[in-house]
């Protein structure tokens, strides 16, 4: 009875089904070293990994989101929104730099987990709001898009993501502290198993007596939070606020949650598959423009269909388990 | 308030509020009342609508279309390339292209039972970039023939309306009086009933995202006839939810099993008149989309009235 064929297969496919990112990234960065001499170099991973770091800042807070059975679709906006404020603030100082764009997108994370959380309303379309309304408020910041502020060049402020220790920049360390951080919270915490909850069944951990409501406005008030903190750290990055990044971001973060095997319909899923997602749909990214004879557009192309296929084989894993 | 005036404001709410805007306009907006005006928010309204439409019928089987704003700029990107075929051939083709993407987003979904969300949003993703690889950048269109469609008119009515007043019409029809309207609510009521009274649970999914599909397609051959250029990168861009919007104040409830035509003709309508109105008084893109937040969040919370239990999607 234990371990009928069933079973095993069973077991097999549960594994592969969280794993299945993990998989298809170690294959894409063994056959790339392999395929491109410049894949496989010290500087190109670091440069991977740097520039995912922007990314799973971001997709970190989602995760959370989706595992809620919720979905922010303001990332995008927020994002762009920290950039522009944390390059304002740093003419003010470092501290101006950091805490205007955490106190702003926080408070914009907010309102949405109030609206959804309290007034009920589905966080697609509140979110949605959220959107336009953040993206309104970067383009009155900066005069209808035209202003574009720099950080002074003697700001301690550009040292937050162009520094390094032990020869690895500081974004990627934070990644790491944040993720693990985002881990313990899941796992070992009381919001954490409410969050898992909601996701499973909102009725159901509403009737256990969990407070839903308040892990609810926790979540969205973290996704806007760490949207914030990822603008702000691209904006030390590039020592400017760029106005019209962000766009289309919030369904690169979707899409890496879900590689990472997150389900949408929430309830379950890992803090370490979020990176993995994240990390893949960079390593895409760089092969890509590996391959100079791919136009650009490609990377959209290839990460629209890996997801597709990902997704794909989700479901019918899911059905091998029952 | 009462449950019943909730429910009347519910439905309702979106033609008291653009009567209530074209009241506004008429007394303190200048030249308002012109045909010239009239027929200029008719054809800027009229590809968002088909896009709505479309959605509407999507919404109604509890699904969502992302992809709509990328598969309008895929139509849009092959017009120039099959041009030289001639016009119809060109606009064949470009609209056909509308019924794969359909027919993709709808085995995923029915077949495969991927979620509508993430199902069409990896085809918007790929999309998007399939466009740009398409048609690169932007490239004009001079063909008599699609000129003639972007911005012609007949007895004074410009193609463009009358096609999307055609298919309004014929959507209502769909939902109203026939038997894939009837089967299409029933399934976004209850997907696990319709399927226990033997309903064609399958063919009526992937047919509503065929639709969908066919109707985003056409409404960017449309726009690219009219502005006589396709721009891959931009056309299309965020249509998905102005249409989910439209729809969404027009009173179809995102949890399925209603469709209202008329609501999103007015949620289309209104949408339009709000970003008219604030262009009218110079009022800045920026503080034009601070506007467009609130008002959708108020206008969804109006409509929602009593907090509803969630429903679980079970497959």
């Amino acid at each position: 009875m234990t371990t009928t064929p069933t079973a095993t297969r069973a077991r097999v496919a549960r594994s592969v089904q969280r794993q299945g990112a993990l998989v298809i990234l170690v294959i894409a960065v063994v056959a790339s070293t392999f395929a491109f001499d410049s894949f496989g170099t010290t500087g190109n991973l670091t440069n991977i990994a740097l520039q995912a770091s922007f990314l799973a800042v971001v997709a970190l807070g989602m995760t959370f989101v989706i595992m809620t059975g919720g979905i922010d679709l303001s990332v995008g906006s927020v994002f762009a929104l920290g950039g522009v404020l944390a390059a304002w603030g740093a003419q003010y100082g470092t501290w101006a730099a950091i805490l205007l764009p955490l106190v702003v997108c926080g408070a914009i994370g907010l309102v949405q987990g109030l609206i959804i959380a309290r007034g009920g309303l589905p966080p697609f379309i509140v979110t949605l709001a959220g959107l336009l309304f953040a993206r309104g408020v970067l383009l009155l910041i900066s005069d209808e898009g035209a202003t574009t502020y720099k950080v002074p060049p003697d700001s301690a402020f550009r040292e937050l993501a162009q520094g390094s220790f032990l020869g690895i920049g500081y974004p990627i360390w934070i990644v790491v502290v944040a993720f693990g951080i985002g881990a313990l919270v899941l796992h070992r915490t009381t919001y954490g198993s409410t969050v898992l909850a909601i996701g499973g069944q909102e009725d159901a951990a509403d009737l256990m007596g969990l407070p839903v409501v308040r892990a609810k406005v926790l979540t969205y008030l973290a996704s806007g939070l760490l949207a914030g903190f990822g603008g702000l750290l691209i904006a030390s990055y590039t020592s400017s606020g760029v106005t019209v990044l962000g766009v289309g971001m919030e369904l690169e973060v979707i899409s890496a949650v879900v590689l990472g095997g997150t389900l949408l319909t929430g309830g379950a899923g890992t803090i370490l598959g979020t990176l993995v997602g994240v990390l893949l749909l960079q390593v895409i990214k760089n092969v890509i423009n590996q391959v100079g004879s791919l136009n650009s557009n490609w990377q959209a192309v290839v990460s629209g269909t890996i997801l597709l296929i990902v997704v794909t084989l989700q479901r019918w894993l899911s059905r091998q388990v029952k | 308030m009462s449950r019943f005036d909730k429910d009347w404001v519910r439905r309702n709410g979106v033609y008291v509020a653009l009567a209530l805007l074209l009241l506004v306009n008429i007394v303190i907006t200048d030249n308002f009342v012109s045909a010239g005006t009239l027929r200029l928010q008719l054809i800027q309204v009229a590809p968002v609508l088909l896009v709505a439409l479309g959605m509407a019928l999507v919404i109604g089987t509890e699904g969502i279309d992302l992809s709509v704003g990328a598969v309008m700029a895929i139509a849009a990107a092959l017009v120039p390339l099959y041009i030289g075929y001639g016009t119809v051939v060109s606009l064949l083709i470009a609209v056909a292209s509308g019924a794969v993407t359909g027919v993709l987003a709808g085995v995923l979904v029915a077949k495969v039972g991927v979620q509508p969300i993430i199902a069409t949003l990896g085809i918007m993703v790929a999309g998007r970039g399939l466009a740009n690889v398409f048609g690169g950048e932007i490239k004009s269109i001079r063909d008599d023939g699609m000129v003639e469609l972007g911005s012609g008119d007949v007895l004074g009515i410009p193609y463009v309306v009358l096609i999307a007043a055609v298919v309004a019409a014929l959507a209502w029809f769909l939902v109203r009086r026939s038997t894939y309207g009837r089967q299409l609510v029933a399934i976004g009521g209850n997907k696990r009933a319709a399927e226990l009274a033997g309903l064609p649970v399958k063919r009526v999914l992937i047919t509503t995202y065929v639709i969908c599909g066919l109707l985003a397609a056409l409404a960017g051959v449309l726009m690219a006839a009219r502005s006589q250029a396709s721009d891959p990168t931009k056309l299309g861009l965020l249509v998905e939810l102005s249409a989910i919007t439209a729809v969404v104040i027009g009173g179809t409830p995102l949890s399925g099993g209603q469709v209202r035509i008329a609501g999103t003709i007015a949620g289309a309508l209104l949408m339009q008149l709000i970003t008219a109105t604030l262009i009218f008084h110079d009022i800045p893109d920026s503080t034009a989309q601070v506007a467009q937040a609130v008002i959708v969040v108020a206008a969804v919370y109006v409509q929602l009235g009593r907090k509803k239990s969630r429903k679980k999607v079970t497959t």
